[in-house]
């Protein structure tokens, strides 16, 4: 109501018969200024159009909650700062990940808090023209909070079913079957990959068919140092592990800040899965094999792109 | 093939329209309606026309269903009579004794008659629980991680129970279990939409569930259909596409008020004995983690798809209530 009204207020302070002929004048002026007034005025319209949208409620989210508008408009532009200049992320081999059509994503998981599966998501969505659904823990959707911006954001929890829908689809699915043992591991164990849980994922391409993209994420693993745990209280806080960084909690809030290291992201060649029989995936050595191998090849990638990058901080160190 | 139909719960809202529209249909040559109470008069309380429904009083909960079923030679019986939220007169005890000792007596006097040959059951959706475990969308072999604990979805999964103990030992019947998201539309009156006639939703912090609906009118249509033809087995029934509840409210211009979820189960307590506005801990958990179904294998079945989505469905009502989003109507 208010938005089309306003048009019309400004029409009226002068006589109802100049009403034509002064917004015939502003026409031109604005095409004088030809390109920056021009894309501002689009950029404000869309800006409203957009705002309307968002305070009717007229857009739509997809079964899984992903609200892409709000993701691509609101949450990756707060990320894109984060990881065009303070990581200063790079995406490599991106001709790796299929253009459409249903694949599953495999990373290192690292850096204390999932830094990580953000970046990742920036990286496919903007440089890649892919929306990443990761499938992640069940103790993301039993946080206020963090539940519905993961939904929001496309992704979902980590069981067959959800995978197995998503791929199906034709959705890229990301995992890191590391999970809190990789998120959570020490520093000193850093880009050595932990057990990949029970190869889960693994069974799920194969029964969609789809293929297996090995990827490296180098720079998660220096953001916040983990340099010791407290495990009691993590306990009485119901959290997979508690940090200690060499800022955090001694600097308090200012200790989340990330450490500005440096980022690589790598796509490996992907592995095909449409091969095997879909039957394949109840079988269990199968599997592990698959595992074992996807395994190895992130960890090639992993430490090829670690001396790639060199320093984690450059200039500095 | 079909002749004579018995309706239960005619004296409810789609129940109603359940027997007035198979009244309408010529192949079916008598409707038996049958309720706890009288239906609501036409003119005063917006009942609906039964048409040539023949109703009759019965308890549920008596054994007297058995002779209506007899006397009649019914072969089709559609049971609708699921009471989704405790009256203010008779509380929870009476509500469950009419969910799952009504369906009992129900099926028991099914499983003597002679003339039985089609049973189409109303469940629901809440069967499925609501939980952060559980995958994002329920298909119908899907074993939840959280079953329900108690209130309506509690005796929805012991009805279906019940059901599926019928279908075993009477597999010549065509059985068939239909589980319906929420309702939604101009005349239906539950908990949740009177939840969105509020001047403000008090939701949980921190969460913005996934919704689905179902509109009346598919409703009334799948057991139109389901009681003229076989299709035995469970379904589930959904309009496509979900709603977040932070989006239902901006489409009915309402304020949301996010509280803490101690609080919400707090005021729960206080509003529930109003019996206006339910809030179980089944509808906190909803309002937490909502819940989403795969209605593909009903609409394959019946080669027919809900006319209404999700979002056209609460428009509807939204619509008819003259809800509208704050700044004027979409377009």
């Amino acid at each position: 109501m208010n938005e089309e009204r306003a048009p019309v207020s400004d029409g009226q302070a002068p006589a109802n018969d100049e009403q034509a002929p002064v917004s015939d004048e502003r026409v031109p002026v604005s095409d004088e200024r030809v390109p920056v007034g021009g894309e501002r005025a689009d950029a404000l319209a869309g800006l409203l159009a957009f705002v309307r949208r968002r305070v009717t409620g007229d857009y739509e989210v997809d079964e899984f909650g992903y609200d892409a508008e709000l993701t691509d408009k609101v949450l990756l532009e707060l990320l894109r700062p984060l990881y065009h200049r303070w990581f200063r992320a790079e995406a490599l081999e991106l001709k790796q990940v299929p253009r459409d059509g249903g694949a599953l994503i495999v990373a290192n998981h690292a850096g204390t808090l999932p830094v990580d599966a953000l970046m990742l998501q920036v990286a496919l969505h903007d440089e890649a023209g892919r929306a990443l659904r990761l499938l992640g823990a069940d103790l993301v959707y039993q946080l206020p909070m963090l539940s519905h911006l993961a939904r929001k954001t496309g992704h979902t929890l980590a069981c067959p079913e959800d995978a197995d829908r998503l791929l199906r689809q034709g959705e890229l699915v990301g995992v890191f079957p590391e999970g809190f043992k990789g998120v959570g591991k020490p520093f000193s164990e850093r880009y050595k990959l932990q057990r990949f849980g029970r190869g889960g994922f693994v069974a799920a391409a194969i029964r969609a068919g789809v293929p297996i993209v090995p990827t490296a994420i180098v720079g998660s693993e220096e953001i916040y140092p983990k340099i010791g745990d407290l495990p009691a209280l993590a306990r009485l806080l119901g959290l997979p592990y508690l940090p200690i960084t060499p800022f955090f909690p001694l600097l308090g809030p200012l200790g989340l800040v990330p450490l500005p290291s440096k980022w690589l992201i790598e796509f490996g060649e992907p592995i095909r899965t449409d091969d095997y029989d879909p039957a394949a995936a109840d079988d269990p050595m199968l599997v592990f094999n698959l595992t074992d191998q996807i395994r190895e090849v992130i960890q090639q990638l992993l430490d090829q792109l670690r001396l790639r990058r060199g320093h984690a901080f450059p200039p500095f160190l | 093939m079909t002749h004579t139909v018995l309706v239960t719960g005619v004296s409810r809202h789609i129940g109603a329209r359940v027997a007035s529209v198979l009244a309408a249909d010529p192949d079916v040559s008598r409707v038996i309606g049958v309720d706890t109470v009288p239906p609501p008069s036409l003119t005063r309380d917006g009942g609906i026309s039964l048409g040539r429904t023949e109703f009759v009083r019965v308890d549920l909960r008596s054994p007297d269903i058995a002779q209506v079923i007899a006397a009649a030679d019914v072969d089709t019986v559609v049971h609708m009579s699921l009471v989704s939220a405790p009256s203010r007169g008779t509380g929870r005890a009476a509500m469950k004794e009419h969910n799952v000792i009504g369906t009992m007596q129900l099926l028991g006097a099914c499983q003597r008659s002679a003339t039985v040959r089609r049973v189409v059951v109303r469940s629901t959706t809440a069967v499925y629980g609501s939980s952060p475990r559980d995958p994002a969308v329920f298909t119908e072999d899907l074993e939840p991680h959280d079953g329900p604990s108690h209130g309506y979805a509690k005796d929805a999964a012991e009805v279906e129970g019940y059901v599926r103990g019928f279908a075993r030992r009477r597999p010549d019947v065509s059985v068939s279990l239909l589980r319906f998201a929420n309702f939604m539309g101009p005349g239906v009156d539950s908990p949740l939409t009177r939840y969105f006639t509020q001047p403000v939703l008090p939701t949980v912090f921190g969460f913005d569930p996934r919704l689905q609906f179902v509109h009346e009118d598919d409703a009334v249509e799948v057991l139109r259909r389901m009681a003229k033809e076989d299709h035995p087995g469970t379904y589930n029934v959904a309009g496509a596409g979900v709603l977040l509840l932070s989006q239902c409210a901006r489409r009915a211009g309402r304020l949301s008020l996010p509280l803490l979820s101690p609080a919400v189960q707090l005021l729960g307590a206080m509003v529930r004995r109003t019996g206006l506005v339910d809030y179980s801990p089944e509808q906190l958990r909803l309002m937490s983690h909502g819940r989403v179904v795969d209605s593909g294998a009903l609409e394959s079945e019946l080669g027919w798809k809900p006319k209404f989505s999700t979002g056209a469905a609460f428009d509807d009502f939204l619509r008819s209530h003259g809800l509208r989003p704050l700044g004027g109507a979409r377009q």
